[in-house]
């Protein structure tokens, strides 16, 4: 087992006495079984020595038990790794980012609070999940859709916390959060926004409060506990339906992707689309890649291939919920857009009504129906599973075109095969921008793995140098991606670790979270 | 369709600790629980594995485990876990805590060490004795 660094076997033994008088004995997990389940499956570290691993975890039922803990965190110098559902998989799981943290895993605080769809939103708990949260809706009849984020097994609260993104107009997690209860590292509980104020009848109907804004702080962030989280919800819609807009060469990206810009900030066109290209995906699917590898087909070359073949170089599905005449008027107008693109072609999809019947032979885009699912774990088939590399870049076709030959280069300098990766072109999970993901194969093979971390590695460096930074990362990573966001002298980083040493002063809360670490331990920086 | 029978959940009752479900407890402090599933008229632990299985290893489309395990068995066995009667509650058990290829480890405060027992018992109920 790792002990927490500079904790003495005894003191640590104390702590978890302790914390065993706080929680009952059965919720403090130490003996190396236990601790064991708190393992990232999808490690690229696995069976490494720098595999992180925790020392112990801890499993309190309330806010007055978190705020003991905190305490004897405290005395002791424990530092806690805090966890909701603990399956923030892809980006480190349930392990924490420094070896030897207890896990402070708070899915038994599983209460849902509120759900209210006369205003949309919800009250919940860390340990709630978007399965929870959808079967506490269906149940009670509701008339609101969650977001789910495309695995469903994790945590509202987690996944805005991360910020992450789902697939409906709400698809921009942390966007969506109004009012948090936080236990602070001296064991204070604030709550944020209207619910400051004590007899608030507000607090998930008006973000602000008054004063500072603080929310965005205790995002992706070890600066406190979050016990509740408000998370503004969508009516139920009437109807559903989608459609595949395609333009047939190259640099019809350009106006493409302004048509695209004009219709998201519209309004018009809402929730998370995937730009597609049947024409790369079929380059690759021929041994080619989608990337622009160094000596590869030229642009010319591919738009022949792609009129042999009948092969749009683009496409995207777009998805409209909400009246039937609504969302018919939607598509029509984004047809008339898209049709000042020569050539663009267009394919009416699905068309449901709510409540819809689905048979078992249809391809129904569950998380997009605001319907938790695993299913997106088929795609991923082999391995052990997966991590994730996202960085953001701009929505506009010249940023597109300098991703595929910059990675393609990048993977060519790393001497890799781009195929035996998972990559798609851009989505736009969050308005204004676009964002890549990189799935990186992980296996429990220490060599596999190395491979895959030389190329995450490089694939951070290439990014920034293009301007472009990750809005999320694996725990392995947080340092490596923390790096790159060095404006002035990594005053942002400075900052948040003023403010870190301030409010949590012997640097018990998530060591290392987002590459922020206390003063004690902030020789432990990669 | 399974029958399902509604229970209203509000944050006060779930306060009290434990509920029943037709006589199958299901634990409060174990997080992911549809409370709405009945366990009437159905097999011990048939509620445990519709909690924390089914949304992977359930019938229909979009069921990564049992895409996975129609893939490795090709009908040689059931794809479905909950139709096949030749497991090991032990070899269950340790899927459960180890993982397997993409199925992730699960912890004591996803799926209780009783709760693991009762979706063993049930995977395992049609075995020839």
């Amino acid at each position: 087992m790792k002990l927490p660094p500079g904790v003495s076997a005894s003191d640590f033994a104390a702590a978890l006495e302790k914390f065993a008088a706080v929680v009952g004995k059965e919720w403090v997990f130490s003996s190396q079984d236990d601790v064991d389940l708190y393992r990232d499956s999808y490690s690229p570290l696995w069976h490494e020595e720098d595999e992180r691993v925790p020392s112990a975890a801890v499993a309190p039922d309330g806010v007055e038990q978190i705020q003991a803990i905190v305490k004897i965190a405290n005395t002791y110098k424990i530092p806690l790794w805090t966890i909701s559902t603990g399956k923030n998989l892809a980006y480190g799981g349930s392990s924490p980012a420094l070896s030897g943290s207890v896990i402070l895993d708070l899915k038994r605080m599983n209460r849902i609070l509120e759900v209210n769809d006369k205003n949309h939103y919800a009250l919940v708990e860390p340990g709630v999940s978007y399965f929870d949260l959808y079967h506490y809706i269906q149940d009670h009849k509701l008339n609101v859709w969650i977001d789910p984020p495309d695995p469903g097994w994790g945590s509202p609260m987690g996944n805005s916390l991360e910020r992450g993104g789902g697939r409906t107009p709400m698809r921009d997690h942390f966007a969506s959060v109004c009012g948090m209860e936080i236990v602070l590292a001296n064991g204070e509980v604030i709550r944020t926004g209207m619910g400051a104020l004590p007899e608030s009848k507000t607090w998930q109907q008006y973000k602000y409060g008054f004063g500072p804004y603080v929310d965005g702080m205790f995002s992706q962030s070890n600066f406190g506990i979050v016990t509740k989280i408000g998370i503004w919800l969508m009516p139920s819609p009437e109807a559903y339906r989608d459609g595949v807009v395609s333009v047939p060469k190259h640099d019809d990206l350009i106006p493409f992707v302004d048509t695209l810009s004009f219709l998201i900030d519209s309004s018009v066109v809402r929730g998370t689309m995937l730009l597609d290209s049947p024409l790369l995906s079929y380059r690759a699917s021929q041994g080619g890649s989608v990337l622009d590898m160094p000596g590869g087909p030229t642009v010319a070359e591919t738009e022949k291939l792609g009129q042999e073949k009948g092969l749009p170089y683009w496409s995207m599905e777009l998805h409209f919920w909400g009246p039937p005449n609504v969302i018919d008027a939607q598509w029509e107008y984004a047809k008339e857009k898209f049709s000042a693109i020569p050539g663009a072609t267009f394919k009416d999809g699905r068309y449901y009504h709510f409540p819809m019947e689905v048979k078992d032979t249809d391809a129904v885009p569950w998380v997009a129906l605001g319907i938790p699912s695993l299913s997106v774990f088929g795609l991923i088939a082999g391995g052990n599973g997966h991590m994730d590399f996202s960085p953001i870049i701009p929505m506009q076709a010249e940023a597109v075109f300098e991703v595929l030959s910059a990675f393609g280069k990048a993977y060519a300098d790393l001497g890799i095969e781009p195929k035996n990766q998972f990559f798609s072109l851009p989505w736009c999970f969050f308005p204004h921008s676009f964002v890549l993901l990189f799935g990186f194969p992980i296996a429990h093979d220490v060599e596999k793995n190395r491979e895959s971390r030389r190329a995450f590695q490089r694939l951070v460096e290439v990014a920034a140098e293009h301007g472009w930074g990750e809005y999320r990362t694996h725990v392995a990573f947080m340092d490596a991606v923390s790096n790159v966001y060095s404006f002035n002298n990594h005053a942002l980083r400075r900052l948040h670790e003023r403010v870190k040493d301030a409010i949590d002063p012997n640097g018990i809360l998530s060591p290392g979270k987002s590459g922020i670490w206390p003063k004690r331990l902030r020789q432990q920086r990669a | 369709m399974n029958a399902r029978v509604v229970i209203i959940i509000g944050a006060v009752l779930l306060s009290f600790g434990a509920q029943r479900c037709n006589g199958q407890e299901v634990s409060r402090s174990s997080a992911w629980t549809r409370t709405t599933i009945s366990g009437q008229g159905q097999p011990k632990g048939y509620v445990q594995f519709e909690n924390y299985c089914s949304m992977c290893h359930g019938p229909g489309p979009g069921q990564p485990g049992t895409m996975a395990l129609q893939a490795k068995y090709k009908g040689a066995e059931p794809a479905l876990l909950a139709d096949r009667t030749d497991l090991n509650g032990a070899v269950i058990k340790a899927y459960v805590r180890n993982g397997i290829s993409i199925m992730p480890i699960f912890r004591k405060t996803e799926i209780s060490d009783a709760n693991l027992d009762l979706i063993a018992e049930y995977l395992t109920r049609n075995n020839k004795k």
